[in-house]
């Protein structure tokens, strides 16, 4: 076997292209991803127009008045604002993809939001223009805007319940008014009850006053108690619920750490599959096939000598990448041994997998496109999550992901680089057992080799 | 003389068709078998059985096939690596005892010492062919069969094959060939197997052959052959 490793060793060298791309692909990869996942999310460019005349930003409610001006700052911060001086300007903006959107701020905004809040009419509207055809750019630009916006209605109406509040309590307990200039004090319920009770116990027994004065402390009594409860959950409207999240598959790998076994994954699955497959093809393809096994190297030993050789060039292939995304992201190096070992374990089996479509194919570039076609498939179907289809077509899903190694790797490898749930003991083992299914198959496809 | 390779029996199926029907003959030493008939008769199989490729459903050779060099049709050679790289390979696989000294022995036998170095993908045809009987001489067989050896090969070249194997045989090799070419096995072959569908019906010499195919009304002897066979139902 060390003689058809060398031979081995010796073509790939000589195929420098292939070697090139099998090396610079997993690096460029590993390049890509470690920018992406380090590098902060870009602002979205949206043109801002705004129609409310400078000063006239506010709007009165009972004693105050709240800047609604204020809350367009905040949305400009989140936003990579182009400020246009026009509607139709906004549109070119956005027609021209200058900007990916446009937002219109009508000039009676406050008096619409004033009308609402003092007599219920209305319904205050900003206008937003979109120009992509991008389905999924147009999905992401709108849900950036619509998130902003809903962020400053929501401070927007944290803001006026405030002041309603505020105002509410002063009605209960009294306080100081500053309206017009001047400063009115203001009585308030409790303070009035108590001049009431006050009065109702200084009158004589049989007075005929006692009745009414008995009733309007009912009164207040009972709207204390209904005042002194509104102010608190008026309070919670912003917020009204507060969600603690309990993971029961226990500590789950952090997204960028899942991302980067993700691609890592995806490089171990391409240069073992596709190495593992045109060895073997090439074999075939030069004709030695016959020639070997005639005595010189039985079949399974040829078979284990391409999954080793491919699963060798993949695991160093990926450490490599694994240690360059190390730099961007945060992967447990403590654990370097159990990396070394699901890499490997993982490139075993999909070497495995690529001997049996070498072995099935039997010509190099016919090898390489199945390898290919089955590829891609295996590793989007293991990255639908699990609830995202149902019925049939999830236990369909389920079943090539179980046949496959592509899942079983990353969920070995993303154990391997973050230490979190789920192990990594019961992958390996399916990794393990998928290595052997396939090297069996592979086995009985070689009698095709022969013809 | 002792016989170098005796076959006894040799059957062969794939499905419900018969490839080979109880094939039996003997070899000696320093003869030049050529193995003859027309598409389907069983040629390659025969070889393929005998180089240890294929194995027979029923029959059985004298010798293992790790003794018999064997050249396939097809030049079975990894084209990336050069023609000494080949051999050395091949010579390190058949675990020969010295192999460096088996790979410059073939280089002088083929006269390929000057191609040494050059990639096997970069040679002509018959270069090509001269590196893929070099590497069924590695271990110096007593047995040397040859699929079709002058299949791809143009009239000079096939020349140069041929006083090669006679040089073989001249050495005390046995040389097995199959062809489709009869002039071929005329001129080079000091026996004849003329296998058609699977059996065997002739095994002497090129004289003898021509004696038993007779004269037929037919013009030359690849005529008179096609007679013969079709006047026994092939």
């Amino acid at each position: 076997m060390r003689w058809l490793l060398v031979k081995d060793l010796q073509i790939l060298r000589r195929s420098p292209l292939l070697t090139g791309l099998l090396v610079v692909y997993p690096v460029v990869i590993a390049l890509m991803i470690g920018f992406a996942l380090s590098s902060p999310p870009g602002k979205p460019r949206v043109a801002f127009f705004d129609q409310v005349p400078r000063g006239h930003g506010t709007i009165a409610l009972g004693g105050q008045r709240v800047n609604v001006g204020h809350y367009a700052g905040a949305l400009l911060s989140s936003v990579s604002a182009i400020r246009v001086s026009s509607r139709a300007q906004a549109i070119a903006t956005v027609r021209s993809g200058q900007a990916l959107a446009a937002v219109i701020i009508p000039a009676d905004l406050p008096q619409q939001i004033q009308s609402l809040v003092t007599q219920g009419i209305g319904s205050p509207s900003v206008e937003v223009i979109l120009n992509s055809r991008d389905p999924i750019e147009r999905q992401v630009v709108d849900q950036a805007i619509t998130a902003r916006l809903n962020q400053v209605e929501q401070s927007v109406s944290k803001q006026l319940l405030r002041v309603a509040i505020a105002d509410l309590q002063q009605v209960l307990s009294g306080g100081q008014v500053h309206a017009l200039g001047q400063t009115v004090h203001l009585l308030g319920l409790r303070n009035a009850r108590a001049i009431v009770a006050g009065t109702l116990a200084g009158l004589p027994r049989g007075s005929p006053l006692r009745p009414a004065l008995s009733q309007v402390i009912s009164f207040a009594d009972l709207a204390i108690q209904g005042l002194s409860f509104a102010s608190p959950a008026l309070g919670t409207i912003g917020t009204p619920l507060a969600v603690h999240q309990i993971q029961l598959a226990g500590a789950t790998t952090p997204t960028d750490a899942y991302a980067a076994a993700i691609a890592v994954i995806v490089s171990l699955m391409f240069v073992g599959v596709l190495l593992a497959s045109g060895l073997l093809a090439l074999v075939r393809s030069e004709n030695a096939y016959a020639r070997l096994v005639r005595g010189l190297v039985s079949p399974g030993r040829l078979l284990a000598e391409k999954i080793a050789l491919s699963a060798v060039c993949a695991t160093l292939v990926t450490l490599v990448m694994a240690a360059l995304v190390s730099l961007f992201v945060s992967l447990d190096w403590s654990r370097l041994p159990l990396w070394v070992l699901s890499l490997g374990v993982g490139a075993i089996a999909f070497a495995a997998l690529g001997v049996t479509i070498g072995a099935v194919a039997r010509e190099v570039s016919a090898a390489s496109l199945l390898a290919f076609l089955i590829a891609l498939p295996v590793a989007f179907v293991a990255l639908v999550p699990a609830n995202a289809v149902s019925g049939g077509l999830k236990t369909v899903l389920d079943v090539i992901a179980f046949v496959f190694p592509f899942k079983a790797s990353l969920q070995a490898v993303s154990n391997a680089f973050s230490g979190t749930a789920p192990g990594a003991g019961l992958p390996l083992v399916h990794l393990l057992a998928l290595a052997l299914a396939f090297g069996i198959l592979a086995r009985v496809a070689l009698v095709r080799f022969a013809r | 003389m002792p016989a170098t390779l005796e076959a006894h029996g040799l059957t062969k199926h794939y499905g419900s068709q018969v490839a080979l029907r109880a094939i039996s003959f003997a070899l000696v030493s320093g003869e030049r078998v050529g193995i003859v008939g027309p598409n389907g008769a069983g040629k390659t199989t025969l070889l393929s059985i005998l180089a240890g490729v294929l194995a027979p459903d029923a029959g059985r050779l004298s010798r293992p096939a790790t003794e018999i060099g064997w050249v396939p049709q097809q030049p079975a050679l990894y084209s990336k690596l050069s023609v000494a790289e080949n051999l050395r390979l091949f010579a390190r696989l058949e675990k020969l005892a010295d192999p460096e000294a088996a790979v410059a022995r073939m280089l002088e036998q083929t006269a390929l010492s000057q191609r040494a170095d050059e990639q096997v993908g970069r040679l002509s045809g018959g270069n090509r062919q001269r590196v893929n009987i070099a590497i069924g001489l590695l271990g110096a067989p007593t047995v040397l069969l040859l699929d079709e050896p002058s299949a791809s090969l143009d009239p000079r070249q096939r020349e140069r094959l041929w006083e090669f194997i006679a040089m073989l045989s001249a050495q005390g090799t046995t040389v097995v060939f199959s062809t489709h070419n009869v002039a071929e096995v005329e001129r080079y072959a000091t026996r004849v197997l003329l296998l058609a569908d699977g059996e065997l019906l002739f095994t002497g010499t090129p004289a003898e052959l021509e004696v038993a195919v007779g004269d037929g009304g037919a013009r030359d002897f690849e005529a008179k052959l096609v007679s013969f066979l079709h006047a026994r139902g092939h």
